[in-house]
């Protein structure tokens, strides 16, 4: 089998990807410049971001999929995002309300578990993406390997490396991690000349962020940014659940909040009865699990009641982002809002009074991120050319020093790329290693804020205890994500660095995981092809099947007779094999030897008609 | 793109000044960022893409700086040869002696329980955000006064002026620390 070509080198066409909680999405730049949804085979512009693992061993992304989250909740995985970039420790709480099967063993990397195989949640995401890709190279009929891919403003550097993995597993050239509000703001500025500030709230499945922009001549400068990376729609829906589960408990006398199917069907139920709610004053929750049936009405005032706590948690981000943007609330123009859950009307109402202006919502809040994306895209291959995307890093960069305190070197809103120097020297003499501890968050104590890397400095040049001098550069690269480099302030020359990551899998890991990736799409190519011969296979062996009863068949000689029944118990002997080319000699071989039946079945067709004719 | 300075006064092409006209500084921000960011070389050579990092580091380093008065007096400062430590400031200013003496007590009586002291602690604050906004204006006539001499000995004397500043602010930062705390 010869390997596909592709010559990656001359495809320029950058996609723009937005890798969602609940749903994702991949958009591009149409030949008129205009940024545009692909849709998927079904049609549909959102792949929900649900993946399963089927009893054959196949990966299934999207709608599909989501219909397994009911047939299969072991094989399933959904809001995949949330694990994203965390560890263990952090995800208890996540537990308790998304069922998650952690595997085993999982450590500062969780594996998820799917039937009886695991995967780190880049591998799953990779899986939506590898979806993604591939719809976009079946839409615009080429191969497509570069993409710009959102992640939300207020993730952390262990977050979005892990993004930028599971782009690299997917077989995808990530050439920008872009912050979602920000995107949204590039979508609604596209075809308007706008200037002023602006805000945008962007409330989506799990992830909530507020981003403060100024706008000038096709800049978009972020000013602050802020969120909270556990608030969103999902948080809404498991209120609901909530109180179905408790009634159905009361009602049933049976606590079914451990049966994976009737949660699942219960959770779809809840999200339409919360699509419902935002344009109707009351709306039933019905659930119907094996014979027994449950409904409630549900009136907007009480579902309100019970979000409201929700609502209120996205408001401190928004005043503080208001405040570090160093603008007054009056100075605001224009609100965007993006991400599904702000078609509520109780979040619209909540920021309209906070912001004081009318939000807009002139694009579909569920595309504006992917749309945006696209016009990243666009700036980045060159096809845009006045604009200009000028971001901030959402959280403050230290170092631990004396007694787990930590010294800021980059603070939180900096513009990126952003760096700092610091000069490190040895404590004891001929001391060979010193090691920094980089933490990001804007508490004092160490132990308050998120460990990012420990980072190694290695074979210094033995001399007297203070005599060294390292100086480490911080730099945050317009991604978001950290690289230090080092040199020897005496010598100038580059110091090695060993980084250990805090959270997050090593750059080996990763590699690991793309040759594992690259190996498994050959695996699935062949397979493919094997089926797809398997088909031809299967039409053959029928015709001949038929053929025989034939009067044709009849008059082969015994020898032909005999080379058709030696062809085809070959074609059955390899039938169920893998390796499609000899399936498909086979088939070559029963085609050849069945060439005098088929002829003598024609000419037996053409005599009978003619008979016909004459009678 | 050839070598670039690292020194951002130089790369921003502009005079070493204390005072700085803000919206040029902006405007040459943005044209500079338009020229060097790395959005620009995502599809060129490695080489090309970390000049473009490096340069746009230093471009947003340096936009931080010197926007902000006092982080512009202490980067000019430094590159005078001056020492910024942090150790100027944790010296009491002499003339502050007596108020910080008093601000202590009553510190240390709020954090007994005593809330009595709080009405003398707001006073305090309003104080010294008052003596801030004096340092300010201070400062503001020393760096016209630095621009139009060049003179070493009126950098010195910003140099104290800014320790005096740190110092009163982190007075304040303390005060409102406290209150919220016993607030709370």
């Amino acid at each position: 089998m010869t390997p596909v070509q592709i010559d990656f080198g001359k495809s320029e066409r950058v996609v723009g990807i937005d890798l969602g909680t609940t749903n994702s999405l991949v958009a591009y730049l149409d030949a008129a410049g205009h940024p545009a949804v692909i849709p998927g085979a079904d049609g549909d512009k959102l792949v929900p971001s649900v993946v399963t693992l089927t009893r054959k061993g196949d990966i299934v992304v999207g709608n599909k999929a989501r219909a397994a989250l009911i047939d299969e909740p072991d094989r399933t995985v959904y809001s995949i995002k949330r694990l994203m970039g965390r560890g263990v420790a952090d995800v208890q709480e996540e537990l308790k309300l998304f069922p998650f099967r952690i595997a085993e063993g999982s450590e500062s990397v969780i594996r998820v578990q799917l039937g009886e195989s695991t995967f780190t949640p880049p591998e799953v995401s990779a899986f939506i993406l590898k979806q993604l890709k591939k719809n976009a190279e079946t839409f615009l009929g080429e191969p497509v390997s570069k993409a710009v891919i959102t992640v939300p403003a207020y993730f952390n550097d262990a977050q979005r490396q892990a993004t930028k993995d599971a782009g690299r597993i997917a077989g995808l050239e990530v050439l920008r991690l872009v912050n979602e509000p920000t995107a949204a703001a590039l979508a609604y500025g596209l075809d308007k000349r706008r200037e002023g500030i602006i805000a945008v709230y962007d409330l989506g499945g799990g992830t909530f962020d507020i981003s403060i922009l100024k706008l000038h001549e096709g800049i978009f400068e972020v000013l602050a940014t802020n969120g909270d990376t556990h608030l969103g729609g999902d948080d809404i829906d498991n209120r609901l659940i909530q109180i179905a589960l408790e009634d159905i408990h009361s009602e049933w006398g049976k606590d079914i909040s451990h049966y994976g199917d009737a949660v699942q069907t219960l959770r779809r139920a809840v999200i339409e009865a919360k699509e419902r709610l935002s344009f109707a004053p009351a709306t039933n929750i019905e659930l119907n699990y094996k014979g027994k049936h449950y409904q409630r009405e549900i009136a907007r005032e009480l579902f309100e009641k019970l979000i409201a706590d929700i609502v209120d948690r996205t408001l401190g981000p928004c005043r503080a982002c208001i405040k570090d943007a160093g603008v007054a609330v009056e100075q605001i123009d224009e609100v965007v809002l993006v991400g599904g859950s702000t078609r509520i009307p109780m979040v619209r109402n909540a920021v309209e009074t906070l912001f004081r202006a009318k939000p807009h919502t002139d694009l579909n809040p569920d595309e504006v991120v992917a749309l945006g994306a696209a016009v990243q895209a666009g700036i980045l291959s060159g096809s845009i050319e006045n604009q200009l995307l000028l971001d901030v890093t959402p959280l403050s960069l230290g170092i631990e020093t004396m007694g787990g305190v930590v010294s800021k070197l980059i603070h939180r809103n900096s513009t990126i790329p952003a760096s700092a120097t610091e000069t490190f020297t040895t404590a004891v003499d001929g001391q060979r290693n010193v090691l920094i501890h980089v933490l990001q968050g804007e508490r004092e104590m160490v132990k308050d804020n998120r460990s990012l890397a420990r980072f190694d400095l290695k074979d210094i040049d033995p001399l007297p205890a203070g005599m060294a001098r390292i100086e480490v550069r911080f730099l945050i690269d317009a991604n978001g994500i950290l690289n230090v480099t080092a040199r020897d302030a005496r010598t100038g020359k580059e110091q090695s660095v060993e980084i250990k990551p805090s959270y997050g899998l090593t750059d080996e890991q990763v590699e690991a995981m793309i040759s594992e990736s690259i190996d498994r799409a050959e695996e699935d190519f062949a397979a493919r092809q094997a089926a797809e011969a398997r088909v031809e296979a299967d039409r053959i062996l029928a015709a001949v099947d038929k053929a025989k009863q034939n009067d044709a068949y009849l008059e082969l000689s015994e020898d032909e007779r005999r080379e058709i029944t030696r062809a085809l118990n070959e074609l059955l002997v390899v039938y169920h094999g893998d390796d499609h080319l000899l399936i498909r000699s086979k088939i070559e071989q029963l085609n050849n030897a069945t060439m005098k039946l088929a002829e003598n079945m024609i000419n037996t067709a053409v005599t009978g008609a003619l008979k016909g004719t004459k009678i | 793109m050839g070598v670039l300075p690292s020194n951002y006064y130089d790369f921003f092409g502009i005079e070493h000044r204390l005072d700085l006209d803000l919206r040029d500084l902006e405007r040459r921000f943005y044209a500079l960022s338009r020229q060097y960011h790395p959005d620009r070389f995502t599809l060129k050579s490695a080489e090309e893409q970390q000049t473009a990092l490096d340069a746009t580091a230093i471009l947003n380093d340096g936009y931080r700086t010197l926007r902000d008065p006092l982080a512009r007096a202490e980067y000019l400062l430094k590159e005078n040869g001056f020492d910024i430590g942090e150790q100027g400031s944790k010296n009491v200013p002499p003339e502050l002696l007596e108020e910080v003496f008093e601000l202590n007590m009553a510190l240390e009586e709020l954090r007994a329980g005593d809330e009595s002291a709080r009405a003398g602690l707001e006073e305090a604050r309003a104080k010294f955000i008052a003596m801030r906004d004096g340092i300010d204006a201070e400062l503001k006539a020393k760096f016209a006064e630095y621009d139009g001499s060049r003179d070493r000995k009126v950098l010195a004397e910003v140099r104290g002026i800014l320790n005096r500043r740190r110092y009163v602010w982190n007075l304040v930062n303390e005060v409102e620390k406290e209150l919220a705390g016993a607030a709370a």
